[in-house]
């Protein structure tokens, strides 16, 4: 009853966007980095532990950005990786006394190993079936978390609590304020890195298989290493801010990980603009914000009131922030030439 | 032998719950080519309905007809109010508007009618059916019901013009709308469908999962895995696979060591997940041909 012949040359799922189009200007970038650093001067402890978990977001949403607006495939699944990233961080700290930021990188390079694999069955399937595969593993991730086999290390149910990091070298700085400068570094190098990324060769080998992927093969791309591949990268940079966020929260728990954090991640990428890098940041502002701005506006009703919110960004802006973007850019374009 | 023909029985008698949903699944998955995610709480939401119906007095059968009703018309209405606008917007934007959706009707449903659970009464009975202990005449309707329902709906869509329209609809929009078919309205009604299924399927299930807002979550992760299972093209497909998922969701729970309440989903979910890497199209579907 539906098409049993589906022509190719059709749209794809996720539009093409062109590779200039996916970052910001010198100028825009560098004002946006220096807002960023001077923010936390000027507010309490708690509002900079919201930036920080900002930036943590920001960074996951950017990863699901990579792999749905870089390479066409969809997840449900990244809470999944965040947890094995957040619970790579805990363990190590916690039982290796390993110092907190070295956990990163090997949370990463776990992460990236887990999502490699996990992108090999998920190779033959797409769409929904694709998005239903990486919603049963988001499902299955906190009933492993609490395992009976894993407990002497997870912690179980009620999981493990992760001392915060001091300033390093006697810096007069509070400990939110430091973790907060030390998650915008990692997510700044992250963000360079993943532009590069999608700039290079191997970006390229995204791009042309999620617009085409018969093309992109007939063009001597090896689609299933590229595919797994994204998947990797999506999976590693995901951990790296499940250990940011795990150090940030000092606590990784099963129940904090659910599918719900997924369909967030999800929604994040959508508010800001599938396929644009820089729309993460305002994706994971919405995420983070938006409910609590709900919460303010009617307790009873905190679900409808970001259900409607959500309706409007969708009804006035389908592309995102990527498409108010481009509509200050044109405004700025008129106004130089006037 | 005998545990394992009663563990089969059991897990066919909740099957009919997942195999229910799965058939409202696949109705609006015909009609406009994506997973409902609000669809459980659609159907959640109709269930309540006919709870306050019957409530302020009227019978069973009458609140049935009317939240049959009520339902239908609902459907078309979220059609046409909030997702015929999104028609031409990226899949992914679409897929958030069913979040949003899922969202508020959560919501609503919790203020207007709490979150306390409800007993919701059955039509059929609950005694056991024929002498066995594992089936209840409830779970014996049930099943009838949904294949009655399976029934209606190939009668429906093979020897209605109607159901003629909205196939071609689906399948090829331009070419139907070519011969004079309204393909808009024909989603429209797609949605009106699947909102009244669901609404079976909504109060059938009440009686054994009780009524309340969040009823529907697990059920409806077991009707799209069913669904998927079945092939998202075949309502038979769809009844079936949610029969299979019920009953090899007991079967593990039984003869697995290690296995509590805790791992079921998630096995049952890799399941249904290796099925799909071996046949991707699931079992009743046609798989896609793509053409360059």
């Amino acid at each position: 009853m539906s098409a049993a012949e589906e022509v190719v040359t059709e749209a794809p799922a996720v539009e093409a966007v062109p590779k200039r189009a996916m970052t910001l200007g010198y100028g825009t970038s560098l004002v946006m980095l220096a807002l960023l650093i001077a923010a936390p001067l000027f507010v309490k402890n708690f509002i900079i532990f919201q930036l920080t978990m900002l930036l943590v977001y920001a960074l996951a949403v950017l990863a699901l950005n990579i792999l749905t607006g870089g390479s066409g495939q969809f997840s449900l699944g990244q809470s999944a990786f965040y947890a094995v990233g957040a619970y790579t961080s805990a363990i190590l700290m916690e039982h290796v006394g390993m110092n907190y930021a070295l956990t990163l990188p090997i949370a990463g390079v776990i992460c990236f190993g887990f999502g490699f694999l996990f992108g090999q069955p998920a190779l033959r399937l797409s769409g929904v079936y694709l998005a239903l595969a990486t919603f049963a593993l988001a499902t299955a991730m906190p009933q492993l978390l609490k395992l009976g086999y894993f407990e002497h290390w997870t912690g179980g149910v009620q999981g493990l609590v992760v001392t915060k990091p001091d300033a390093p070298f006697g810096l007069p700085m509070s400990q939110d304020m430091w973790l907060y400068y030390f998650t915008l570094v990692v997510t700044v190098a992250i963000y360079i890195f993943s532009v590069n990324l999608l700039r290079s060769r191997s970006g390229r080998a995204f791009m042309a298989i999620r617009d085409n992927e018969i093309a992109a093969s007939a063009m001597g791309i090896d689609v299933a290493l590229y595919k797994t591949l994204a998947f990797g990268v999506s999976a590693g940079i995901t951990g790296v801010a499940g250990g940011l966020g795990a150090i940030a929260v000092q606590f990784v728990a099963p129940d904090g990980y659910t599918i719900l954090l997924a369909i967030n991640l999800f929604l994040g990428m959508v508010v800001g603009g599938v396929g644009w890098l820089p729309g993460s940041i305002v994706g994971s502002a919405f995420i983070i914000f938006v409910p609590n701005i709900a919460e303010g506006i009617s307790k009873g009703l905190s679900g409808a009131v970001f259900g409607i919110l959500l309706f409007l960004v969708i009804f006035l802006v389908p592309h995102g922030a990527r498409q108010i973007a481009i509509v200050a850019q044109q405004l700025i374009g008129k106004l130089k030439k006037n | 032998m005998e545990l394992f023909t009663n563990q089969v029985l059991a897990g066919i008698a909740t099957g009919a719950i997942y195999a229910c949903m799965a058939l409202a699944v696949v109705m609006i998955y015909q009609a406009i080519d994506h997973l409902n995610f609000a669809q459980g709480e659609m159907a959640m939401f109709s269930t309540f309905v006919c709870w306050q119906l019957m409530q302020w007095g009227v019978p069973y059968w009458g609140a049935f007809l009317v939240t049959l009703v009520f339902s239908f018309a609902g459907g078309i209405a979220i059609e046409r109010l909030l997702f015929k606008p999104l028609a031409k917007a990226p899949i992914l934007t679409n897929v958030a508007g069913f979040i949003a959706l899922y969202a508020i009707i959560n919501s609503v449903a919790g203020l207007i009618w709490d979150f306390t659970i409800k007993q919701f009464p059955t039509p059929f009975g609950s005694s056991s059916f024929l002498g066995s202990q594992l089936i209840s005449t409830h779970q014996a309707g049930m099943i009838g019901v949904t294949l009655i329902l399976l029934l209606l709906l190939f009668f429906f869509f093979r020897f209605t013009r109607m159901g003629l329209a909205m196939r071609a609809a689906a399948s090829l929009p331009e070419s139907a709308r070519l011969v004079g078919i309204n393909t808009s309205w024909m989603i429209a009604l797609g949605w009106g469908m699947a909102a009244a299924i669901g609404a079976i399927a909504g109060m059938l299930i009440a009686p054994v999962v009780f009524l309340e807002p969040n009823m529907m979550l697990g059920v409806l992760i077991y009707g799209f895995a069913a669904a998927v299972l079945g092939g998202l093209t075949s309502p038979l497909g769809a009844v079936v696979g949610g029969f299979l998922v019920g009953v090899f969701e007991n079967l593990v729970g039984t003869y697995i060591p290690g296995v509590g309440n805790e791992l079921k989903l998630p096995i049952a979910l890799a399941l249904i997940v290796t099925v799909l890497v071996v046949k991707p199209a699931g079992l009743f579907g046609r798989p896609i041909v793509k053409r360059v």
